[in-house]
C-alpha cells in the first residue's frame, strides 16, 4: 500500500543500525526535554532593563509594602526565549500539520489576520477612551456586526460574549429576560444528548433543569418525540445545526415552529456554522439565539485554548433583551450603548455579561478574514469543508463503520463508530497510533451517541494530497487495530511523551511547582 | 482564493470518489427554503491581502492610540511596556495554531507553559493553586462568587463600593437569574477603602466578600481585618486584584487572608486591545480547589515514567459533568496566559520588584505635580500607580477637552458612574513605567488651563 500519496516517503532507518541507546543529556537530537523555570530560574534575574527613577522620599503603600519573597524566578533574555521555543516544539499545532479534531474547527489562521490585530490603532487603544477617539474601533465592531447579521439573516448581534459557551450563556439569559418580561416562569431547557457539554452546563448556571431530547435512528432530533415533551414548562430547546454527528437537521423548521408554538425558545450552538456560511441563514430557520465562535468559522487562532469570541445573533423577538454595550451609528458617528444611555434605547435589555467590549483583538482578526474571503469565499468555504468531510467518510467508510453513513452525505464532519476493531482495541488506540503516524488524532469519545466515537473534521483549508496521506494512515492504523496489533496498545512511540498517567494526576493533584527541597524538608 | 488549497481538478475528483454529481447533492439535506441561492447581497466579494490591509490600516488610523501623546487611563486596563521576546513567542505556531490540549502526548509545551503559569499566579497572588485562566476579570470574579456560593452554600455576597462598577454589573446580571443577593454600595470620595462598612455587613447568610485590591479609585486597604470578619461568620473573602503589578510592591491578598483571589492579568504580556481579549486569573486555597472552575493542569507520569502535565480533576467540567459541571466555561484565555507567563519570566521576581517601585516613583511624582493645579485635590491616603483626584469641575467634559489636544488623561469617575453626581469631579489617574515626567508636566500644564 502506498501510504503518501503525495508522493514522497522518507526512509527509516532500519532496526539493526540502533545508535546508543542513551545519550549523555536524554535528548533524541532534536527532542529533548525542557526544565521548568522554577528549575533553572532565580529571583535574582531578570530579562528586563529599566530606567533609573528617583525613589520617593518615602512610599505610599498605606503600611502594605510587601516584606516577603514572592518566589518568582526570572530569566535573561536568551534563555528565555529558548525556554519556550523549546517547550513551543512539543506541541502539535495546524501550522505542522492536520488537525481533524471534530467539532472543534482547527482550520488555517492567515497570518494577515495577525499583522491587523497588531495594528497600534487596534492594538494600543483603551476601552474606556472618550469615544469620539476610538471611532475605528467602533467602526470595526459595527461592521463586523452587520457581516454577521446579514451572514446569519438575524436581526441584530451582541458582540461582547468572550467565547463560544460564554454566547450560549448570553443567548439563555435574554431568552429568560424574555420570557420573564410576559411573566412567564418556565424552567425547563431541552437538549440533546448530542450536544457539546457546554449546553447543558450553559444552561444550569442559568438556572434551569435541563432534560434530554431523544434522537432518531438518523442521528436527528427525533420531532414527534420532541413535540411530545414540549409544554407550558419548557423554555427553550438548544439545537446544535449542523449537530454534533456533523449531519444537518432538516426538520430545523418544524422544530422552530412547534417550538414557538408551544411559547418557547430556539438557542442554536452555532459551533458549526462554518459548514454552512453563504448557504444558509439560521435566521430562515426559526431560530432565536445563535452564537459564532470567531475561533472556528472565521478562523481566529484558537491559541492552545483561547482567547476565544462569541458574538451571539438574535432574533427580532428577543433583541430588546440583548446585552449591553453595542454599537450605534448616529447622524454624529458610532456610540457606544452602555449602562448611561441603555435606560433610553434598550430599557430591556439583559445588562452586562463582561467588563468592556468584548474581544476586540479577535474581531479585527474576524473582519479581515471576511474581507478576504468576501460572500462568495465564505460560500466556498462551507463547500470545501463539506467537500473535504464527505471525501474522507467515503474514503474510510469501508473499514470503519460510519452509523450515519447510509443516511446521505454528511456535513463539515465525519462520524465513525469503534465498531470492528479486534477485542480489547479502542478509539483511544486508533488515537494515540495517529500520533506516531505524525499527526493529532480526531476528537475522541463524542458525540456520547455514537460507541466509541471519531469524528474527523478536516476543514476547508486541507489540500486533497494531504487528506489523502491522512486517510492512508487512518486505514493502516484502524487496519493493525483490526487484526489485533499489540504495539498500538503502547503508542505513542515517538511522541515526546508515552501515555500519560491521568488517574494519578486526578488522584494526587500536583498543580504548583514546589521546591522538592523544602517539600522534603516539611516532611 | 489564497486560503483554499483545493483545485477545481481536485473537487470533480473528490466528487466522483463521494459518488456525488454536485457540491449541491452534498447540502441535499437542505430544506428548500433554506438555501441560499447566489450572491449574499451587501457584502463586498472577496479581497487581495494587500486590499484588507489597506481597508483595515486605514480604520485603525482613525482612532487616538495611547502612544500619540501623554497616556494616563486605566481602571482595569493599564498601559504597560510589553518587551518584544513576549510578542515574538506568542506568534510561533506550535503555540497561536495549538488547540485546547486534549493530546497531552503532543501539546507539553502547551502544558507545561499552563502548570508554570498556575505557580506563577498562585505565588504572586499568596494562594495554594491557581487555575489555567478565565476569560477575564471581570467573568472570574462573577466565578468566584458563585464558586463561594458552593462552598459555603449560602447565597448572600456582599461586594465593596471599591469593586469595578462593570464587574458589579456583570454580577448583577449573573445573580438577577441566579437568585443570589448582591449587596452593592456607589463609592465615595474618601481616602481609606470601605473596609469597615463591608465588616458591618456580613452576617451569617453571607457567602463572601468581595473586595479590589487596590480598589477602582486606587485605595490600598489591609485586608487581614475583613478576612477575621469574614471567617468569623463562616463567609469567604474574595480579593480582585485589576493590576498584577501591583503586587510587586503590596502584599498578596492570600498573605492577609484571603481565600479566593481573582484578577485581571492584562497588564502584564497583552496589551490594552480596546478591552479584549483578557486573560483572568484565579486562585484559591488548597481545600477548595475542587470547586474551582476552569481548566487545571497537572503534573503525572507517562508510561515510561518520565514526567509531564496533563488538563486533570475535569469531573469539575462541562464536557464531562454537563449540567452539572462547576462552570460552563470551555475555551478560555490560553495563548493571553502564555504571554502572562513569559512576561513574567522575563521580569522575575526582581524585575517584578523594580517594574512596582517605578510604577509607584511615577505615580507619586504624578500625584504630587497634579495637586499643585489649583482647585485639585488627592482623595487616596494610599495608592500604588493609580490615584483619584477631585476636580474643581465635572471631570468627564474635562477629558473630552484634553483629549481634543492629543491627552488622555485618565478616566472620569462620570463615565464609570454617570448617575452620581457626588463623583462628577472625580478623575482617576494611572501612571506606569511607559509615563514619562514631561508627560506628567504636560497633564498637569494642560489641566491648569482646562481648568482656568
Amino acid at each position: 500500500m502506498t501510504i503518501n500519496q503525495s508522493g514522497w516517503k522518507p526512509e527509516m532507518t532500519s532496526g539493526d543500525q540502533q545508535g546508543p541507546t542513551e545519550t549523555f543529556t536524554g535528548a533524541r537530537a532534536l527532542m529533548r526535554d525542557e526544565a521548568l523555570i522554577f528549575e533553572i530560574g532565580s529571583t535574582d534575574t531578570t530579562g528586563v532593563d529599566f530606567g533609573e527613577v528617583e525613589a520617593p522620599a518615602s512610599d505610599r503603600l498605606g503600611g502594605l509594602a510587601r516584606n516577603r519573597d514572592i518566589g518568582l524566578p526570572g530569566l535573561s533574555e536568551p534563555e528565555t526565549v529558548r525556554h519556550y521555543t523549546r517547550l513551543s516544539r512539543q506541541n502539535y499545532a495546524i501550522d505542522t500539520g492536520i488537525f481533524p479534531l471534530g467539532s472543534c474547527t482547527m482550520k488555517h489562521n492567515p497570518r494577515l489576520n495577525e499583522r491587523v490585530a497588531r495594528m497600534p490603532g487596534f492594538a494600543d487603544i483603551h476601552p474606556l477612551q472618550p469615544v469620539d477617539t476610538v471611532q475605528g474601533a467602533l467602526e470595526v465592531i459595527h461592521q463586523l456586526s452587520n457581516w454577521l447579521v446579514t451572514l446569519t439573516g438575524m436581526h441584530s448581534v451582541a458582540m461582547s460574549p468572550k467565547a463560544g459557551a460564554h454566547g450560549e450563556l448570553c443567548g439563555i439569559l435574554a431568552i429568560r429576560a424574555a420570557l420573564e418580561a410576559r411573566g412567564d416562569t418556565r424552567e425547563v431547557i431541552l437538549v440533546p444528548e448530542s450536544a457539546h457539554g457546554t449546553n447543558p452546563a450553559t444552561a444550569a448556571f442559568a438556572g434551569y433543569k435541563v432534560e434530554g431530547i431523544p434522537a432518531n435512528g438518523a442521528g436527528r432530533v427525533d420531532l414527534e418525540a420532541l413535540k411530545q415533551r414540549l409544554g407550558p414548562d419548557v423554555a427553550a430547546v438548544m439545537i446544535t445545526n449542523p449537530n454534533t454527528c456533523g449531519l444537518f437537521e432538516p426538520d430545523m423548521k418544524a422544530i422552530s415552529d412547534a417550538v414557538h408554538a408551544a411559547g418557547g425558545f430556539v438557542y442554536c450552538d452555532g459551533a458549526n456554522f462554518n459548514a454552512i456560511v453563504g448557504r444558509v441563514r439560521p435566521g430562515d430557520l426559526g431560530v432565536d439565539a445563535m452564537h459564532i465562535n470567531l475561533h472556528k468559522t472565521f478562523s481566529t487562532p484558537h491559541g492552545g485554548g483561547g482567547p476565544g469570541s462569541g458574538p451571539v445573533v438574535f432574533s427580532q423577538a428577543l433583541t430588546p433583551y440583548a446585552p449591553l454595550p453595542f454599537v450605534e451609528k448616529t447622524a454624529d458617528g458610532f456610540q457606544l450603548v452602555e449602562e448611561e444611555t441603555a435606560e433610553e434605547h434598550h430599557a430591556r435589555s439583559f445588562g452586562r455579561m463582561v467588563a468592556f467590549h468584548g474581544q476586540m483583538g479577535m474581531f479585527t482578526r474576524a473582519l479581515s478574514y471576511m474581507l478576504s474571503h468576501g460572500a462568495d469565499g465564505l460560500k466556498q468555504v462551507a463547500e470545501d469543508a463539506v467537500l473535504n468531510a464527505n471525501y474522507v467518510l467515503r474514503s474510510l467508510s469501508d473499514v470503519l463503520q460510519a452509523p450515519f453513513g447510509d443516511s446521505g452525505p454528511c456535513m463539515h464532519e465525519a462520524l465513525f463508530s469503534d465498531k470492528g476493531l479486534a477485542e480489547g482495541f479502542s478509539t483511544l488506540d486508533i488515537a494515540k497510533a495517529l500520533i506516531d503516524e505524525g499527526y493529532h488524532p480526531m476528537t475522541m469519545y463524542f458525540p456520547l451517541v455514537v460507541h466509541g466515537a471519531m469524528l474527523i473534521e478536516p476543514t476547508e483549508t486541507e489540500s486533497k494530497a494531504g487528506l489523502d496521506q491522512f486517510i492512508g494512515a487512518v486505514r493502516s492504523v484502524v487496519e493493525r487495530a483490526k487484526a489485533g496489533d499489540e504495539t498500538l496498545k503502547g503508542a505513542p512511540w515517538y511522541a515526546p511523551r508515552r501515555r500519560l498517567d491521568e488517574t494519578q494526576a486526578a488522584r494526587k493533584p500536583v498543580l504548583v511547582w514546589e521546591d522538592p527541597n523544602l517539600v522534603q524538608a516539611a516532611e | 482564493m489564497r486560503y483554499l488549497p483545493l483545485t477545481p481538478d481536485d473537487r470533480t475528483a473528490m466528487l466522483a470518489k463521494i459518488g456525488a454529481g454536485s457540491v449541491d447533492e452534498l447540502f441535499a439535506d437542505v430544506p428548500e427554503l433554506a438555501r441560499l441561492d447566489g450572491p449574499i447581497h451587501d457584502l463586498p466579494a472577496h479581497a487581495s491581502e494587500m486590499a484588507v490591509e489597506r481597508h483595515m490600516a486605514k480604520l485603525a488610523r482613525r482612532n487616538l492610540t495611547a502612544g500619540d501623546g501623554p497616556f494616563f487611563l486605566g481602571c482595569g486596563a493599564y498601559k504597560h511596556h510589553v518587551p518584544a521576546t513576549v510578542d515574538h513567542i506568542i506568534q510561533r505556531g506550535e503555540y497561536l495554531t495549538a488547540y485546547t490540549p486534549y493530546q497531552p502526548e503532543i501539546a507539553q509545551g502547551t502544558l507545561q507553559m499552563l502548570f508554570e503559569f498556575q505557580t506563577q499566579v498562585a505565588r504572586l497572588f499568596g494562594c495554594d493553586v491557581a487555575n489555567a485562566s478565565m476569560y477575564d476579570g471581570s467573568t472570574a470574579c462573577w466565578e468566584a462568587i458563585t464558586m463561594a456560593g458552593r462552598v459555603t452554600k449560602r447565597s448572600r455576597a456582599v461586594l465593596s463600593s471599591g469593586l469595578h462598577p462593570h464587574y458589579v454589573s456583570v454580577a448583577n446580571t449573573m445573580a438577577k437569574f441566579t437568585g443570589d443577593t448582591l449587596v452593592t454600595a456607589t463609592p465615595e470620595l474618601t481616602a481609606e477603602p470601605d473596609t469597615d462598612a463591608l465588616i458591618d455587613q456580613i452576617d451569617d447568610e453571607t457567602s463572601c466578600v468581595v473586595v479590589q485590591y487596590p480598589d477602582i479609585l486606587g485605595r490600598i486597604g489591609d485586608l487581614s481585618k475583613l478576612a477575621e470578619a469574614a471567617h468569623a461568620k463562616k463567609a469567604l473573602l474574595i480579593a480582585v486584584v485589576t493590576e498584577p503589578v501591583a503586587l510587586g510592591a503590596i502584599k498578596a491578598p492570600g498573605e492577609m487572608g484571603a481565600d479566593i483571589v481573582v484578577g485581571e492579568g492584562q497588564s502584564l504580556g497583552v496589551g490594552l486591545q480596546f478591552g479584549g481579549p483578557y486573560v483572568g486569573l484565579f486562585a484559591c486555597s488548597q481545600k477548595l480547589v475542587r470547586q474551582m472552575p476552569g481548566r487545571l493542569c497537572g503534573e503525572t507520569v507517562d508510561a515510561e515514567g518520565k514526567r509531564g502535565y496533563v488538563l486533570t480533576l475535569s469531573t469539575r467540567e462541562q464536557h464531562i459533568r454537563r449540567e452539572k459541571a462547576t462552570s460552563n466555561i470551555c475555551t478560555n484565555s490560553g495563548l493571553c496566559a502564555l504571554a502572562f507567563s513569559i512576561h513574567m519570566t522575563l521580569l522575575g521576581e526582581k524585575g517584578l520588584r523594580q517594574l512596582a517601585e517605578i510604577n509607584h516613583a511615577l505615580a507619586c511624582k504624578a500625584a504630587d505635580r497634579l495637586t499643585q493645579v489649583p482647585g485639585v485635590e488627592l482623595v487616596n491616603g494610599a495608592f500604588f500607580n493609580e490615584f483619584t483626584v477631585k476636580l474643581p469641575a465635572e471631570a468627564r467634559p474635562v477629558v473630552r477637552a484634553l483629549a481634543d489636544k492629543g491627552m488622555l488623561a485618565g478616566v472620569s469617575l462620570g463615565r464609570l458612574y454617570p448617575a452620581e453626581d457626588a463623583l462628577a469631579g472625580g478623575l482617576v489617574v494611572a501612571v506606569t513605567e511607559t509615563t514619562t515626567e514631561d508627560d506628567i508636566e504636560q497633564l498637569a500644564a494642560a489641566l491648569k488651563e482646562v481648568l482656568a
